[in-house]
């Protein structure tokens, strides 16, 4: 059997990116990190602390299909090329995709021939500062975290730093993420191999 | 105003000779090329200066007392439009300790003022006023060569700001030559006949500028260093069209597309003749995107006939035109090659969006179009440009080996009657052919030769 053969191929069809999926998007992360929404339960923050750990976990171990288990169906995970985040619907986006495109993300990498990752950079990432935020939804939970992943590619150690939005949603009583927002500190300047996912 | 003409002070023996001839033959070039330093250094004034070098696009400075920075080589510039138009390549570089005076990458200001001693400068280069201006003997602001240099040429041509210190070169129309047709034809396809800037997918690779230049019109790579991609793209086998760039899996050679030398370095890879022409053809190519099916079908259901037009806005044009030595227009990104060291380089993939000129798409339409253009233009870059930068830095190490002394640009060489020259000059052939390297090698070694005359100039 052939290692793409399994869930990376679920998703033939992708009709959910549309522009009021966009107005959404950039409503929830605009405005979102006050001090008044913080949520102060300390077992609700370790189970979300919980989640981004495993999700960090997973990728450290290349389960790209075990990571992508922790979205909903209908998710995204965006890279902003500017520090603000901006409109993707009009700027370039580092990466900006849907569920099928992280499909094609993960199938890429286990093809054997994405030469960017042949042979797999090794990475090691910590999450910190997990902060949970209320939002207008009950079933929805804004998480902000700081991260840095060690990465390890053709003999030299570099660092990605950043911190990142988590868009969670409860979906049959259990917390996915609906949208993974990535803002590395230099997303507006010149990257080297810019080719694990983050 | 007046050119400064330079002699340039040059460290003792900087421009050892060279044996141009044996550096650049017929069908290979010598690994020096790629990896002497001094080499480089040299490329920076007679290539970087020697010859029209894209600057900006007047996207990204459209109103009075714009700006954004950029670089000629290594030059730090800003490119400015005054108060009544005129677009200026400043140099960042205060004239009196060579500080420079502008340090974020785009903004709107009458002028500039150096950080380090408050030297103030307008936006046409002119020195308006220094602190305690009585410590000078003369006054500093009535003596133009205070005032900032300046690349001493700029033109644009349809948006896309170009700059020299050759003050011998042709104007930027006739160095253009018959690039200009293809260029026409990847603008006129847009409303308007233009597209606006907008973010970037930046990268940087441990390697020489030219490595991304050789590539730029590659067909014969693409099969192999973009394998990952190409299964990507047809990962799902119920398509009846193949996508992307699966038409180069067959024989390439085959089919109808080119690639053509159009002189002064430029060259054009074009895939259209490939596909058949009609409305939707540009679309029904397209690799799976986000948001694809629904605009599409609510293209279809919204406006009829004119959807698939509508759609060809979001797909990309199957064209390379690559304009020497650092502009690459390719599907719908602005691509420019922009070189730090000589075994480093920073290759920018601008996107571009569209700008409903004429008031035909309506604001809804315009915002799905850009939106879908955007997950268009961010496929390659994530996909495809990885590899092949992996690929460039693994050439640029495979150089290292003194001993091993030649590249091969030879595909297509001397084979009868594979390579048209046609009338205007241009030569075409096979889309995989090299022929465009060893076109555009011979005129970078005819810039590397020329004793260039080289000048700055300065607001009076």
């Amino acid at each position: 059997m052939n290692a793409n053969d399994g869930k990376a191929n679920a998703s033939r069809y992708s009709h959910y990116v549309t522009n009021d999926f966009y107005l959404e998007l950039i409503a929830d992360f605009s405005d979102w990190q006050n001090n008044d929404k913080i949520v102060s339960d300390v077992g609700e923050r370790d189970l979300f602390r919980g989640l981004l750990e495993r999700e960090a976990r997973n990728l450290d171990r290349l389960l790209f299909e075990e990571w992508l288990d922790l979205f909903t169906p209908e998710c995204v995970y965006w890279v902003p090329s500017t520090p603000a985040g901006g409109d993707p619907r009009s700027e370039i986006a580092i990466m900006f995709d849907d569920r099928r495109r992280l499909g094609d993300r993960i199938y890429r990498l286990r093809t054997g021939y994405a030469w960017s990752q042949a042979p797999s950079s090794r990475t090691s990432r910590i999450v910190s500062n997990v902060e949970v935020f209320r939002c207008s939804r009950d079933d929805q939970r804004l998480v902000r975290s700081n991260f840095a992943i060690s990465e390890f590619w053709d003999g030299q150690i570099r660092v990605l730093a950043g911190w990142a939005g988590h868009r969670l949603r409860k979906q049959e009583g259990e917390w996915l993420i609906s949208a993974k927002q990535v803002n590395l500190l230099n997303c507006d300047q010149c990257i080297r191999n810019p080719s694990i996912i983050l | 105003m007046t050119f400064e003409r330079i002699k340039i002070m040059k460290r003792p023996q900087a421009e050892p000779y060279y044996d141009w001839d044996g550096l650049v033959q017929e069908d290979r070039v010598h690994r020096l090329i790629y990896t002497d330093p001094v080499l480089f250094d040299m490329e920076m004034t007679h290539i970087f200066g020697g010859t029209w070098v894209y600057l900006a696009h007047e996207s990204q400075i459209p109103n009075p007392n714009d700006f954004v920075t950029s670089k000629l080589g290594l030059r730090p510039l800003i490119i400015t439009r005054d108060e009544k138009g005129t677009i200026r390549a400043l140099y960042n570089r205060c004239t009196h300790r060579g500080t420079t005076i502008c340090r974020v990458a785009k903004g709107n200001s009458r002028g500039f003022q150096c950080p380090y001693h408050g030297w103030n400068y307008s936006n046409t280069g002119k020195l308006r006023g220094i602190p305690w201006p009585n410590g000078y003997a003369e006054k500093l602001t009535k003596d133009e060569k205070y005032n900032l240099a300046q690349v001493p040429r700029v033109e644009s041509y349809r948006g896309f700001i170009f700059g020299t210190l050759n003050i011998e070169a042709p104007s930027l129309v006739d160095h253009l030559g018959p690039i200009k047709k293809p260029i026409d034809e990847w603008l006129n396809r847009n409303p308007g006949g233009k597209v606006v800037l907008c973010e970037a997918n930046r990268f940087k690779y441990k390697g020489n500028w030219k490595l991304a230049y050789d590539n730029s019109g590659d067909g014969y790579h693409v099969i192999y260093s973009h394998r990952s991609l190409v299964q990507t793209e047809n990962r799902f086998d119920d398509e009846a069209t193949e996508k992307g760039m699966s038409y180069y899996q067959t024989d390439p050679d085959a089919l109808p597309m080119y690639i053509q030398y159009m002189g002064n370095g430029h060259h054009f890879k074009d895939k259209r003749p490939a596909l058949k022409k009609r409305p939707g053809g540009l679309w029904a190519i397209e690799p799976l995107h986000p948001g694809m099916e629904h605009v599409q079908e609510k293209f279809r259901s919204m406006y009829g006939e004119r959807a698939e037009s509508m759609l060809d806005l979001a797909g990309s044009e199957p064209v390379n035109i690559n304009i020497f030595p650092n502009l690459s227009l390719l599907g719908n990104h602005i691509q420019v090659f922009q070189p730090v060291s000589f075994d480093e380089t920073e290759t920018v993939w601008y996107g571009t969006k569209i700008e409903d000129v004429d008031g035909t798409l309506g604001e809804e339409a315009l915002t799905d179009i850009n939106a879908l253009r955007m997950r268009t233009q961010e496929g390659f870059p994530n996909f495809g440009e990885v590899d092949d930068l992996t690929n460039f830095e693994q050439i640029q190490r495979g150089l290292t080996a003194p001993e091993d002394e030649w590249i091969y640009m030879n595909r297509g060489y001397a084979i009868p009657d594979r390579i048209q020259i046609l009338e205007d000059g241009t030569v075409k052939g096979p889309a995989t052919d090299e022929l465009f390297m060893r076109e555009y090698i011979r005129e970078w070694k005819r810039l590397m030769k020329s004793d260039l005359n080289i000048a700055i100039q300065r607001e009076v």
